[in-house]
């Protein structure tokens, strides 16, 4: 049995593998009924989903992606619907998941990276001020009643209005007040109904108050003008903005004449300051890693969780290693007892879910009432979790309890594949049993290994759960201008900026925090890739 | 979805690359060379046994307790009436059922229903991970086109960059997916699998690529010849042949994604639709002290599937690839 990684596996696979000769031309169309049914009936399930999406799309007018749309079905299409082509058949599936989840994903946060999408700075500018102009409206005082008729079409609702000249008016959201002529009246002479539209009853006005209410629409195409809006489902008022947007100049004007200029960073600014929300999002270039490299409250955190990463990532490795390596070499004792039993006690740890072992510690080192302060130190108050350097231990005890069972299971197989004539031959020559281990059987040992450790190195870079579930990151460096902590690694950095409860949501320096991780892990694979070979023994 | 870097996945890994590593790792399949057998009937004083193997039972037995001790606390707390962390630390004191049930009626807590959620979210993610999966490893592994070599080192590569690393872009896809459909967007569950089968392709894909090249290719040709269509050999011959891979990788991804938490607490928001691990995080991380024998409760009840189907899947995996590699 060799311990040499390509031996084996690969070496046995390779072998036999010769491209299948093509088969004879009579039993090529060996494309049964069946199978064309079943391909084409979800084929047309697919298609008619696309549709649909195109058309939403369309209407949303997002060409980029309908064009996307339109050639992924078309290509998926072609794929199943043509003789041959054979291994995209069979890889399709798994790569539109793959590229839409996993590879978009990823260029997408590069997108994000260099924008300011975040927290009230999530959409286009028109609709920016659309929002500002809605959220600023206020009702006309004397304002004309408009009576009310609520409809609905394919979800969207719809205010049908009879002015007080009689005027009958249709409009939505999206869709300024339009005359219309073909309508139902009630008998009180109130426009109720217009084909092709449910009108909402009042059951259905409650169930949807919410919606309703928050409902304007726009009176003309001109936002100035002012909206209706409803407090009721039955009569609707004219509501006009106390901010008036001017498009020539690009900016808004209040009632008291303070002007708000476009600030360049994706927020109406008035000249002492005042920001008005929402902002809209805007590429901002390197901005969010210039801040995050220079801001002094940034880059200090920024610097010291990135080095608290490695060194995490690397006592992680190395102390799991050491106690599995070390209990490895225990019991790999032919003939003793009972050496099944510890076997299964001790990957318990590891087939405990991850996430709750975190949550476990957390009770166990609790600094009031967790066991090992109460009973196993006497009512001591150690902060096993509130103390920056204690913490830190905390959470490398935790990890070394989740993770020794996993490299005391690869360094007991690693031993026992190493030949037990190399240790009789050097034992033969002289050696002692340290000699032996330490120039035989760890080197040896090393070179099987090597792979896992770097893997599990990378697992750790970014090991979310432990962190996270034990200490949050926390404690909290105060100083610091983002949400960071004194366990806080790169990731859960990122988890908190994003979609940290208190300092408000940063998606673009998230974004910049994860592309920062992503070239560390990138370049450290390159290297270790490199080192293990493990590229070149692809078939 | 699978994360790479699980050692898990990593020992899945080194099984397959180094199938005489894992092999013995199990103790069980690969044949360890033997060592030079000492009669066991030999006497010998107790002295000799001490240094011999005694010592090595006072270690197992100081592991047992690091490594059991963390998990029997949990199991002595869900028994524990008290209801608070503090009251907590007489272990196995008293034994009381109370915690299990109250377990199941707290009103902002629907723990049955994160349980559910869980078991299905974590079901349907492994059935198309697999499914997908083994669709790809049968492409790379029966057939020869272009770009074979160049798809299988992505497949290697892209193990390397966790989902989690885009977690933002994730969250805005998922809600702008979600404008056009509902049923998928932010908030959903389907939304959330979908996510998680993005992984699908990727180390398991690579895992079951060097099971099935261990199935020998005549047995297909063979049923080529008598008339089979490539979609017939795959799912009536192939896929039973290579059942233990589908379980394996079946099993490795439930687990995965029913501990995911990242992508899971921002996907889900409402409580009713989460799952477990997002659930107990937040029941928890609030009140520790306060909520700590019932979470316990739930963490036992929560933990038990998993290490069930652990403790299983162990000798499975191993079965499994050492049947194949041995070829």
């Amino acid at each position: 049995m060799s311990i040499h990684p390509t031996a084996s596996a690969t070496g046995a696979a390779t072998a036999p593998r010769t491209t299948p000769p093509p088969p004879p031309r009579r039993i090529r169309q060996a494309r049964s009924t069946r199978g064309l049914i079943i391909t084409i009936a979800l084929l047309s399930i697919l298609d008619a989903i696309a549709v649909f999406a195109l058309f939403m799309l369309f209407l949303q007018e997002e060409w980029l992606l309908v064009g996307i749309v339109l050639a992924v079905t078309v290509l998926l299409n072609v794929v199943y619907l043509r003789p041959g082509w054979l291994p995209a058949k069979y890889l399709a599936p798994g790569l539109v998941f793959l590229a839409i989840f996993q590879i978009f994903v990823v260029v997408y946060s590069g997108y994000i990276a260099f924008t300011n999408y975040g927290d009230g700075r999530n959409g286009s500018k028109d609709d920016a001020i659309e929002t500002i102009l809605i959220t600023a409206q206020e009702r006309v005082p004397d304002s004309p009643t408009y009576r009310l008729t609520v409809l609905e079409q394919f979800g969207e609702y719809f205010f049908l209005v009879t002015d007080p000249e009689g005027e009958v008016l249709l409009g939505s959201s999206d869709q300024p007040l339009e005359r219309v002529t073909d309508y139902g009246t009630d008998s009180t002479g109130k426009a109720d109904s217009v084909p092709g539209f449910t009108t909402l009853t009042f059951n259905d006005l409650l169930g949807n108050q919410r919606a309703i209410t928050d409902l304007a629409v726009q009176v003309s195409d001109d936002p100035n003008d002012g909206a209706l809006r409803t407090p009721d489902g039955s009569s609707a008022y004219l509501y006009l903005s106390n901010l008036e947007y001017d498009a020539e100049t690009d900016t808004f004007i209040d009632r008291s004449g303070t002007v708000y200029r476009d600030g360049g960073d994706g927020a109406f600014v008035s000249e002492g300051g005042r920001e008005l929300t929402p902002g809209w999002t805007i590429n901002v270039g390197f901005d969010n890693f210039v801040t995050a490299f220079t801001t002094e409250n940034i880059r200090g955190p920024l610097i010291s969780v990135t080095i608290w990463t490695f060194a995490f990532a690397t006592l992680s490795v190395a102390t799991t290693f050491a106690l599995g390596l070390f209990l490895a070499i225990v019991f790999n004792k032919p003939l003793m007892r009972g050496k099944k039993i510890y076997r299964i006690i001790m990957i318990l740890p590891y087939a405990f879910p991850g996430f709750l072992s975190g949550l476990v510690w957390l009770g166990l080192l609790n600094e009031d009432f967790g066991y090992v302060n109460q009973v196993i130190f006497q009512g001591a108050s150690i902060p096993w979790l509130t103390d920056p350097w204690l913490a830190k231990f905390s959470v490398l005890l935790v990890n070394l309890w989740l993770g020794f069972p996993y490299m005391f299971l690869i360094c007991t197989g690693a031993l026992q594949s190493i030949p037990e004539e190399l240790t009789e031959a050097a034992t033969v020559d002289g050696a002692r049993p340290w000699a032996v281990f330490r120039l035989i059987k760890f080197p040896l040992l090393l070179v099987s290994v090597a792979p896992l450790l770097i893997s599990s190195f990378a697992f750790n870079f970014n090991n979310f759960n432990i962190i996270y579930m034990l200490t949050g990151g926390g404690p909290r460096d105060v100083t610091a201008g983002v949400d960071a902590g004194a366990t806080d690694i790169l990731i859960t950095l990122v988890y908190k900026v994003a979609f940290g409860e208190g300092t408000g949501r940063d998606y673009g320096l998230a974004s910049a925090f994860a592309i920062l991780i992503f070239l560390i892990v990138a370049t450290v694979s390159i290297i270790s890739f490199r080192q293990t070979k493990a590229l070149e023994e692809l078939n | 979805m699978t994360n790479p870097f699980n050692p898990a996945d990593g020992e899945q890994i080194g099984a397959r690359l180094y199938p005489s590593v894992s092999g013995a790792a199990a103790g069980t399949a690969a044949p360890t060379p033997s060592p030079r057998v000492i009669p066991a009937t030999r006497r010998k004083g107790f002295l000799y046994w001490a240094r011999d193997t005694g010592w090595r039972h006072l270690i197992g037995l100081v592991m047992l307790v690091f490594a059991a001790f963390p998990l029997l606390y949990v199991l002595s707390a869900s028994l524990n009436p008290s209801g608070t962390l503090v009251g907590s630390n007489d272990l196995f004191r008293t034994i009381d059922f109370g915690n299990y049930v109250r377990l199941f009626q707290l009103p902002q807590q629907p723990f049955a229903a994160w349980f559910v959620n869980t078991m299905v979210i974590g079901l349907v993610a492994a059935a198309g991970t697999v499914f997908l999966g083994a669709l790809a490893a049968y492409a790379f592994s029966r057939m020869r086109f272009t770009g074979r070599r160049v798809g299988l080192l992505t497949l290697l590569l892209v193990q390397m960059f966790p989902q989690l690393l885009g977690v933002v872009a994730i969250f805005l896809l998922l809600t702008g997916i979600g404008e056009i459909f509902p049923a998928i967007g932010i908030g959903t569950q389907a939304g959330l699998v979908l996510v998680y089968l993005g992984g699908a392709l990727g180390v398991n894909t690579y895992l079951m690529y060097g099971f099935f090249n261990t199935v020998p290719v005549s047995i297909d040709e063979a049923a080529k010849i008598d008339g089979a269509s490539h979609a017939r050999i795959f799912f009536t011959i192939i896929l039973r042949l290579v059942a233990p891979i589908l379980a394996v990788v079946g099993l490795l991804s439930f687990i995965a994604s029913t501990s995911e938490f990242v992508i899971a607490s921002i996907v889900l928001t409402d409580p009713q639709t989460q799952t477990l691990a997002v659930g107990l995080y937040q029941f928890v991380s609030q009140e520790t002290s306060r909520n700590w024998t019932i979470f316990s409760a739930g963490a036992v009840l929560a933990a038990l599937p998993v290490v069930a189907l652990f403790l299983y899947l162990q000798k499975y995996i191993i079965g499994g690839l050492t049947a194949g590699s041995v070829k």
